[in-house]
């Protein structure tokens, strides 16, 4: 086997123990937020017997989904040790548009979604593209376009509602029906785009290579890997989702509102941390985020089962969240 | 194995003078005012451990990155196997046969042994998962990975283990066994052994000269002179930019090395076995 005719064994480690049972385990990063899922669930479960209904699960679904979609986006930048805070703007911006040109503009419908989605993207790559180029932090990049997307989406729709929205922007609100349970068109497109993620982060190598990216962008760089352009092309992807959400939450509300996406950014960043990323970039799953949004989404529809009020609700998500980081912070101390 | 490195010294004594694998001739580099390289030449021949030494500033890293195509020289010529190269940027050098062992390890931490021995070349399925949806084949990279590290002796259980639960010398085994899996002319280490204990130092020398005794030369950024003394062949003392002159270990006392390397011994004045 080896080529060397030297007589010792190994060269380097000798003296490393066997991996232990509790390392060949996955990381609690991993499992930590299924766990946790389970758990509330089996809570409400025996707190409110409406809780397990098939239809209760769909609404849970339907709830979660636009800050889903949204939260894939923020997961491939928090992987590249980013963060994105201009999500829920992008996602406004594009929902205005994409509504605005099919009303007022009297656009073919499939035309005007695609605009909307363009101008998510646009301001993906200007992310993007300020980070690369100029190297600006990417906490004030964002900081900055969200406020510009803001700005744009009032300005634009003169801070009212779009409404009287022509079919096609509507589908993906419309259900089928799963034996007793209707699902909506939405659900089924979010747990797409996470399939899809899932698959490109884990198994190709431009997947791996955002996991490089964000645990050490020099030492990618220095394998041959164009940090900078994959960088840009994942502020760009990222905006392309998030005018995706818009066309959830247009289909979802039935208008277009210049006032959604408010909370977008916190609320994704949550999803993404209690689903086990590291916020400093590099460790995670996507399907953990899903996993996240839905504890999220969860405990909103448990307690407002019970009849809790909605401060509560943000009380216990804030706790829920500084568990998750220092659950995670624990496990990496680990050994 | 020591028997092999004499004998291929000798040969390279004896043979008439083989074409070196890597030569650079007068590389200048200027910072603003400060000239890092100053007409620097250099000289590698096939198989043999070539360590560079020289004090702070002496120009030692900027000769490296010129070498690797991390610098780009403001004048003067690099021959790779006697042809003209013109290295726009480590990429380059990489696709010519030129691996670098950078001295901060470039390894990402959290990614597991194989996939930072991939890292950028990943392999992919065979068919259209490969081709068409861009799978990649974790099966052959696991035990290509694992074939390759027990070749060159590293002796780590699961190439799945993440590269943060491995000891810094093992670290260091996987950095250089990347290099040393992809190199086809050239592996350039920075002070491979700077971060280690002494035993985990030994540890690595033995690998340095385990990728010598493939066939790969080896040039060897180091402050540390005995590990100088134990591996190269010849070593490369630079002095103010320029290249002072090239010693032969066998021939030389570490002291005198230093001496020659500070400035208070002019090479002119060693005897004649010292210079290689
Ligand atoms: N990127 C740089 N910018 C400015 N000066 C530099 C740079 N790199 C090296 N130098 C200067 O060039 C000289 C040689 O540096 P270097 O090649 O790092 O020497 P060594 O590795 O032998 O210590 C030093 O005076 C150093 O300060
Ligand atoms: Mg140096």
């Amino acid at each position: 086997m080896a080529s060397s005719s030297s007589t010792s064994s190994t060269v380097v480690g000798t003296a490393i123990p066997a991996p232990r049972i509790i390392d060949r385990l996955p990381p609690i990063g991993t499992l930590g937020p299924l766990v946790a899922l389970a758990v509330a669930c089996a809570f409400f479960a025996s707190q409110t017997s409406r809780f397990l209904a098939g239809q209760n699960f769909s609404l849970i679904l339907q709830q979660v989904m636009v800050v889903g979609v949204v939260a894939i986006g923020q997961t491939l930048v928090i992987l590249t040790a980013g963060i994105d805070l201009s999500c829920g703007m992008l996602m406004a911006l594009g929902s205005i548009v994409m509504t605005k040109f099919a009303t007022d503009l009297g656009l073919d419908p499939y035309l005007a979604i695609g605009c909307g989605l363009l101008s998510s993207t646009a301001f993906g790559y200007l992310n993007g593209a300020l980070i690369t180029f100029v190297k600006l932090p990417p906490f004030i990049v964002t900081l900055g376009t969200l406020n510009i997307a803001f700005a744009v989406t009032q300005i634009y729709s003169q801070s009212q509602t779009v409404s009287d929205l022509p079919d096609p922007l509507l589908f993906f609100g419309r259900t089928f029906r799963v034996g007793e349970t209707e699902v909506t068109y939405g659900t089924v497109l979010m747990l797409a785009l996470y399939a899809v993620g899932w698959f490109v982060l884990r198994e190709t190598a431009v997947g791996r290579h955002v996991y490089a990216l964000g645990n050490n962008a020099e030492a990618t760089r220095l394998m041959g890997i164009p940090t900078q352009r994959m960088l840009r092309g994942i502020y760009t992807v990222a905006g392309l989702l998030y005018g995706i959400a818009g066309l959830l939450i247009v289909a979802r509300t039935g208008v277009g509102d210049p006032q959604a996406g408010q909370t977008d950014n916190l609320d994704s960043i949550t999803a993404v941390v209690l689903g086990g990323t590291s916020l400093f970039g590099g460790r995670g799953a996507i399907l953990g985020t899903l996993v996240g949004a839905l504890i999220v989404g969860v405990f909103r529809n448990g307690l407002t089962l019970m009849g809790v009020a909605s401060v509560y609700q943000i009380l216990i998500t804030g706790i829920l969240v500084i568990l998750a980081v220092a659950t995670d912070q624990l496990s990496r101390r680990r050994g | 194995m020591t028997t092999t490195a004499a004998a291929r010294a000798t040969s390279l004594a004896t043979s008439a003078s083989p074409i070196p694998v890597l030569e650079a001739r007068g590389l200048v580099k200027r910072y603003g005012h400060v000239t890092a390289l100053d007409g620097a030449d250099f000289l590698l021949l096939p198989g043999e451990i070539l360590a560079v030494i020289g004090d702070n500033g002496a120009g030692k890293s900027t000769l490296i990155k010129a070498l690797s195509g991390a610098v780009i020289p403001d004048a003067g010529e690099i021959l790779l196997d006697g042809k003209l190269v013109h290295f726009q940027s480590p990429l380059d050098a990489r696709r010519q046969g030129i691996e670098t062992v950078y001295q901060d390890l470039a390894v990402a931490p959290a990614m597991n042994i194989a996939e930072n021995l991939f890292l950028g070349r990943e392999l992919r399925r065979a068919g259209p998962l490969g081709s068409v949806l861009g799978m990649l084949d974790k099966r052959r990279m696991l035990s290509e990975a694992t074939s390759h590290m027990q070749s060159l002796k590293i002796g780590i259980r699961s190439m799945k283990q993440a590269v943060e639960t491995l000891s810094g010398g093992q670290r260091q085994g996987v950095a250089v066994a990347r290099s040393a899996a992809f190199a086809r002319h050239v592996v350039i280490m920075d002070e491979p052994t700077a971060a280690l204990g002494v035993k985990e130092g030994n540890m690595v020398l033995e690998l340095i000269r385990r990728v010598r005794d493939r066939g790969l030369p080896v040039i060897l950024v180091s402050h540390n002179m005995p590990h100088v003394f134990e591996v190269a062949d010849r070593i490369h003392i630079a002095r103010l930019g320029k290249r002072s002159c090239v010693v032969n270990p066998k021939g030389i006392s570490m002291s005198e090395t230093v001496a020659v390397m500070t400035g208070a011994r002019r090479p002119e004045d060693l005897p004649p076995e010292a210079l290689a």
